[in-house]
């Protein structure tokens, strides 16, 4: 057991399951001799060799789409999209195709690839260098998507992702990379995909979250906790599948519901959340369902004052938090 | 025998040529009975080879079925007979039924796909099947695999970027990868000339790297010399070719296409002058392989065929309703 940064455990991930299966490749811009622009495939060009540690041309489509043919030859590709605001190019891919070839084929072929982006803000990333796509992908029935939000569960999700017999859109909150470090396992293990896991246990409030956003809720429970507010904390973990009998049961356990994510709101993870309790747990609540979520706007802005406004806060979240604790 | 020796200096026999042009009537023969039901009201949809079964035909017997990883389009009939599939599962999949081999009646007619003949699934939104092809092809590279990788489409879609994607990294790697472009000469109604403003599309090969041939698409053994030089070489190492066959679309875009409103009737008399069929006849004919009685006895089995075909694809069973939340993801067991 060592302590690791989220970027490590993603690292270690990707290593291990190279040295497990030599199926297993990374694929993407600037992964080979320059080991990622975060540095997360280092020492993989060295190790594999330069076509399991592939740098590959400035051309998001045919990273997915050739990753899809070489997972049609039996090959296990990681795709990396620099920044997941980069992945609009591969979006015909991964919609059109990945997510369809199992079902269009009638089973006989598959897609099990993994497609790892960086997401998410507040690292002066601008428009482009800031966005969270992952309600683009939730929508659509053939993918999986996940959202790790801690350094074990990085690894074991990565682990699990690339295992998994269809493809799977990796999602790393690049704020996340370095902010925290904890115990990861030298020895191999999964996290399961499409489990959520409770961060907090209480009993006045119910706040679900994902990401970086989660670690302002755990910031926010404590200092509601000197308050006399008890937060129960769910980590989705995975958007898509979603945890069903994971929320109605945090939902429950409370009556009062809060959602939390850095992405804008409408039609985003929350609606779906939100929904889902609505249809099924409705006379277990105490209070309206309530979301707190990035503004209506295209994207984050790079300046500072900006980017702030934009971005979520312990102080924020802690506000909505007593809100509903107070309703 | 001079000129009428050609496929005897190709390195192909006699049956080998007279199997091409079989297996080019069949694909006439099926895809002429595909409107046939379409226009009686019985099937959906259709969307033709008509004027390309030449090049296909060329293409297909350059190819090793079951070793060679295939990435057809959707105007592929005869180059999907030619690697395995009948009139019977082409027919299936104009009705949609379950048993038809490229979706279980998922897709469009169309919409190839066979495992075990390592021929992938296809689908709709052009050009998606490249990458695709050069990710096989990678495959093949990182493993000393034999394989090559074969992708067809037609000249509309190398306007597409992933086209141009997939063929930079082809180029880059030098990857066995056989880029083959059908050229029908319109993209829907769009004619080439709106489309293209290099004169082949195979001139835009040199900008990957790597060479690019353009042939008579209407000459299937002009056509199979072409793919079979990029197959042995693919196969050797020495990197990806594109081939583009020139040929003409004899029948609208699809069954829900009227190209009465872009092309005239002319245009259109013309280039049926110069149908592949007639030019293989022709050439079987003067190396004295063929005669009217054995062009008779084979239209005459094969209309059996495909009659027999059509009753029973017609009366096979649809896929059960129950089926459809099925393979959205792996089941138990499933990789």
């Amino acid at each position: 057991m060592a302590v690791k940064q989220y970027i490590d455990a993603i690292h270690d991930a990707l290593y291990e399951e190279m040295q497990r299966d030599e199926r297993v490749f990374v694929l993407g811009e600037d992964v080979g001799v320059r080991g990622g622009v975060f540095r997360a495939t280092v020492g993989l060009y060295e190790t594999f060799g330069e076509y399991r540690a592939l740098d590959f041309p400035l051309t998001e489509s045919a990273i997915v789409g050739v990753a899809i043919g070489a997972a049609a030859a039996g090959m296990i590709p990681v795709a990396e999209i620099q920044f997941a605001d980069f992945i609009l190019p591969a979006v015909n891919q991964i919609i059109s195709e990945a997510a369809k070839i199992r079902y269009r084929s009638n089973n006989e072929w598959s897609s099990p690839i993994v497609i790892r982006a960086p997401y998410g803000g507040g690292i002066h990333g601008g428009l482009y260098h800031s966005q969270s796509v992952e309600a683009l992908f939730t929508h659509v029935p053939g993918l999986k998507v996940v959202t790790p939000s801690t350094p074990y569960d990085a690894k074991g999700m990565l682990k699990a992702s690339i295992r998994d017999p269809d493809p799977v859109l990796f999602f790393e909150h690049k704020k996340l990379y370095r902010l925290l470090k904890e115990e990861v396992p030298d020895e191999d293990y999964v996290v399961p995909l499409g489990k959520a896991t409770i961060r907090m246990d209480g009993e006045d409030i119910t706040v679900i979250s994902y990401g970086y956003a989660l670690h302002l809720v755990l910031e926010a429970a404590q200092l509601l906790s000197q308050e006399g507010i008890s937060s129960h904390v769910l980590d989705l973990r995975t958007l898509r599948p979603l945890d069903n009998e994971a929320i109605l049961t945090a939902a429950k356990k409370t009556g009062k519901v809060l959602i939390v994510h850095e992405d804008n709101k409408v039609h985003g993870i929350g609606a779906e959340v939100s929904a889902l309790i609505a249809e099924q747990a409705l006379f277990d609540l105490d209070a309206p369902i309530a979301r707190l979520a990035g503004p209506e706007v295209p994207a984050m802005p790079f300046s500072s004052v900006l980017e702030r406004e934009y971005q979520l806060s312990v102080d924020k979240v802690a506000q909505a938090m007593r809100s509903l604790a107070q309703f | 025998m001079g000129e009428l020796s050609r496929h005897r200096v190709l390195g192909l026999s006699d049956q080998q040529v007279m199997d091409m042009y079989r297996f080019m009537v069949l694909a006439r023969m099926v895809d002429e009975r595909m409107w046939l039901l379409n226009r009686s009201g019985k099937t959906h949809f259709v969307i033709s080879c008509q004027g390309q079964e030449g090049a296909q035909a060329g293409a297909g017997l350059a190819l090793q079925p079951g070793l060679d990883f295939i990435f057809p389009y959707y105007r592929d009939l005869c180059l999907m007979l030619m690697l395995g599939h009948t009139a019977k599962t082409e027919l299936l999949s104009a009705f949609g039924r379950a048993e038809e081999p490229n979706s279980g009646g998922r897709q469009m007619p169309g919409h190839y796909g066979d495992r075990k003949l390592r021929i992938f699934t296809g689908s709709s939104p052009v050009g998606t099947q490249i990458p695709h092809a050069v990710g096989a092809a990678l495959a093949a590279k990182m493993r000393h695999e034999s394989y090559v990788s074969f992708v067809s489409f037609g000249e509309g879609t190398s306007n597409q970027g992933d086209f141009h994607e997939a063929a930079n990294f082809a180029g880059v790697r030098k990857l066995p990868v056989v880029f083959f472009c059908e050229n029908n000469q319109y993209a829907i109604s769009i004619p080439a000339r709106k489309e293209l403003a290099c004169e082949n599309v195979a001139d835009r090969a040199v900008g990957y790297g790597f060479e690019g041939i353009a042939v008579d698409g209407t000459d299937p053994l002009a056509v199979y010399e072409a793919v079979k030089h990029a197959v042995d070489k693919a196969r050797a190492g020495e990197g990806p070719t594109l081939v583009e066959a020139k040929a003409y679309r004899l029948v609208p875009h699809s069954s829900d296409d009227d190209d009465r409103t872009y092309r005239s009737r002319e245009e259109v008399e013309a280039a049926k002058q110069r149908d592949s069929l007639i030019r293989m006849k022709n050439y079987l004919t003067e190396t004295e392989l063929w005669d009217n009685e054995k062009e008779e006895s084979l239209r005459k089995d094969l209309l059996a065929e495909i009659n027999e075909a059509t009753t029973y694809a017609e009366q096979a069973a649809n896929p059960d309703p129950a089926s459809l939340s099925r393979y959205v993801y792996a089941e138990a067991g499933d990789q």
